[in-house]
């Protein structure tokens, strides 16, 4: 991926936003790459609109601020579409990765990005996590669809990751569940 | 940073609010992740919700049940914790036998 | 042997892992964002065994330090950590703590005093409690925060000092921020603290000492008089500890970073996390040509005044940057400023200082504030005048 990459998450407090955004950080330190990791709340409260950052660099990261023009924007929480500006400061050329049932088409019309160089990614994560893990918890496994759409650390690397960190605290089957579930992000994400 | 928020000369003296009630102009109703909802064909009118609603979410009209006010519910449920009436039938929008109030999850 | 790990991990969540290895004989805390993190990490490791720390969970800061400072006293090795209102709260036991010579080690995840309320990043906290006799080590990344924490140990229980230290790091900054931080082995890290050997002890029955007492006026000066002595030999104790520490670990800490200084005509002196971001303004600068370099400041107090004067010598103009005010001080400047004037008046220097204040309240410090503090340094240099003393950095004016 080169240099360093900017990527804002948007998601409700309490719902693995800031986990997943860790969880890709972790990735990263796994392929000897740079990356940092930090929230931003507003009210300290579950369910309340929160956004968390992700850098990744083949170089050491020193500054100590908000990400202001992300190259990639993800979106865990479909009902943020309306509430929360999703697109902003994205820069001209990056990308937009939403857990939706509704094709990327619909989303880019919806965001006004017709005609727009940003890449539109969509993937049902929610009905993705409901089959899989029997829970609405599609924020981890959408690093399925993010690896896919952006390739900024490796598919496989990252599933053995999670087998790591899940098998000492789960039981086997959960474990397998949580990689099925990374696994169907990653071949069913789709652009448009 | 927007251009209309105040400068520090504009900023109020030890950061008092003098506009009383100003918390009904913040929109926390985008918060939930969960939404309540009443079946008036079985509400008693007994107001015990109206009373332990944290956020002054439920209206009342005339002594009685009238609305929930989602532009401020945060969806804690706990209408739906403090209703006594239970019945077997189901529910008119749940579908589902239980409580008055019941919370559902709140969709897009 | 050494053996070090990587690992992705809040700042939070690495001061918890020093106090692990660390393992205290006493933790007597109370939670408070952004320093929750630490305890509650700490007091899962109390939970599954990983430490034999006796963990107190106390009604308040006050009480959590008049814990600490009674664990302390009766022999134990004491941790604990806070943060803005709850090291306000304590504010009478750090002075107790310190004069009472006790070795306590305490993280402080800064962060904004209240009113109004605020839990972000300033560090009027720590600074408001700059006399109360602690050593103020300041971390720029967790893996500082880490690496400062066990330094902190051997600098607090050194038999010349016997001094509580406070080790900070910017709330939510890198507190909440996963970033890399490698972890050594626990052996290594025990070896390297050592044992704690107090010379007196409440716990002691066979020297019986009274901890505590009362001074009338004929006694309590010359307490304080020796108190002060024994921070101006702090700084020894520091750089010395850096130096076993650089020697078995190999990771190099000093009073002060310097960044391209060599040739500089032209410094920014910062604390902590915006010392990062700095230092990436300061190379886009040194591309750009501009003899501009960079002091990050690690100790505060005691206050390195000789060494920043001696770091100065050939600086035209610094930038001192502040991350709080001192309400009252002349122009509303800020600690750190007022603090290297004195140094650098007191030796008849020639360099022109400017003060900063930042990022109160949490407020992003973004590459383009530096800047301005860069421009503001050139135009000292070009027009031999400070225009104005103290300057703001991100307010809306």
């Amino acid at each position: 991926m080169g240099k360093l990459t900017e990527i804002r998450w948007h998601g409700r407090a309490g719902q693995g936003v800031v986990t997943a955004s860790e969880l890709l950080a972790e990735a990263a330190l796994q392929e000897g790459k740079y990356f940092q990791a930090f929230p931003e709340y507003g009210a300290e409260r579950m369910g309340a609109p929160i956004k968390a950052y992700t850098r990744i660099s083949d170089e050491p990261i020193e500054v100590h601020y908000q990400i202001l023009n992300p190259e990639i924007v993800v979106v865990v929480n479909p009902n943020l579409l309306g509430a929360v500006d999703v697109t902003e400061g994205l820069v001209a050329d990056g990308t937009l990765i939403v857990n939706t049932p509704e094709p990327p088409e619909k989303i880019r019309t919806r965001l006004g990005l017709q005609g727009k160089q940003v890449r539109v990614f969509a993937v049902d994560a929610t009905r993705i996590a409901l089959d899989t893990l029997g829970r609405d918890i599609p924020s981890t496994l959408m690093l399925g669809s993010i690896i896919r759409a952006a390739s900024l650390v490796n598919l496989d690397n990252t599933l053995h990751l999670v087998k790591e960190k899940l098998g000492t605290k789960l039981r086997t089957e959960v474990v397998e569940n949580n990689l099925k579930a990374l696994r169907r992000a990653y071949d069913e994400v789709k652009e448009g | 940073m927007p251009k209309q928020l105040p400068t520090w000369k504009e900023v109020s003296p030890g950061g008092i609010i003098v506009d009383p009630g100003s918390t009904a102009s913040y929109n926390t109703g985008t918060w939930r992740a969960f939404r309540p909802v009443h079946d008036m064909d079985k509400c008693t009118h007994c107001l015990i919700c109206w009373i332990n609603c944290p956020d002054s979410s439920i209206i009342v009209q005339e002594g009685r049940w009238a609305a929930f006010d989602y532009d401020h519910c945060k969806g804690c449920g706990i209408c739906a914790n403090v209703c006594p009436i239970n019945k077997d039938e189901p529910h008119a929008v749940t579908g589902k036998p239980g409580t008055v109030i019941q919370m559902v999850i709140e969709k897009d | 042997m050494v053996v070090s790990t990587k690992m992705a991990l809040e700042g939070a969540h690495a001061s918890a892992q020093a106090m692990r290895q660390i393992n205290p004989d006493v933790v007597a805390a109370y939670p408070i964002t952004p320093q929750t993190a630490i305890v509650q990490t700490f007091s899962q490791f109390v939970a599954d065994g990983q430490v034999d720390t006796e963990f107190i969970a106390a009604e308040s800061e006050h009480g959590a330090m008049s814990a600490c400072i009674g664990a302390s006293a009766a022999g134990g090795r004491v941790m604990t950590a806070t943060a803005a209102n709850g090291l306000a709260l304590m504010w009478e036991e750090l002075y107790i703590a310190a004069s009472m010579r006790l070795p306590i080690v305490m993280s402080v995840v800064n962060r904004a005093l209240s009113a109004p309320l605020n839990i972000h990043c300033d560090h009027s906290d720590t600074m408001g409690a700059r006399d109360a006799g602690w050593i103020h080590l300041f971390s720029e990344t967790g893996q500082e925060a880490y690496d400062n924490t066990i330094q902190a140990v051997r600098i607090a229980e050194h038999p010349d000092l016997l001094t509580p230290v406070m080790v900070m790091q910017d709330g939510f900054i890198t507190g909440h921020a996963v970033e890399l931080a490698e972890i050594f082995d626990d052996q290594s890290v025990k070896d390297f603290i050592g044992a704690y050997k107090p010379q007196h002890s409440l716990l002691d029955i066979d020297h019986p000492t009274t901890f505590g007492a009362w001074d009338m006026y004929d006694y309590y000066f010359e307490h304080k008089r020796q108190q002060s002595d024994v921070l101006d030999k702090a700084m020894k104790v520091i750089v010395d500890v850096a130096q076993e520490f650089g020697q078995k670990f190999g990771r190099h800490y000093g009073i002060f970073d310097e960044y391209a200084m060599d040739d500089a005509e032209m410094a920014i002196l910062v604390l902590s996390s915006t010392a990062g971001t700095a230092r990436a303004v300061i190379k886009k600068l040194r591309k750009e040509g501009v003899k501009i370099g960079l002091l990050k400041l690690r100790v505060f107090r005691p206050f390195p005044a000789q060494e920043l004067v001696a770091a100065l010598k050939d600086i035209k103009a610094l930038a001192v940057l502040d991350r709080s005010i001192s309400f009252g001080a002349m122009q509303g400047a800020g600690p750190v400023f007022l603090e290297t004037c004195a140094a650098l008046q007191v030796a008849g220097s020639k360099t022109k200082v400017a003060d900063y204040i930042y990022g109160l309240g949490g407020r992003d410090v973004l590459p383009d504030q530096i800047e301005k503090a860069a421009a503001g340094l050139r135009e000292i240099v070009e027009t031999g005048e400070v225009k104005s003393l103290v300057s703001y950095l991100g307010l809306r004016e």
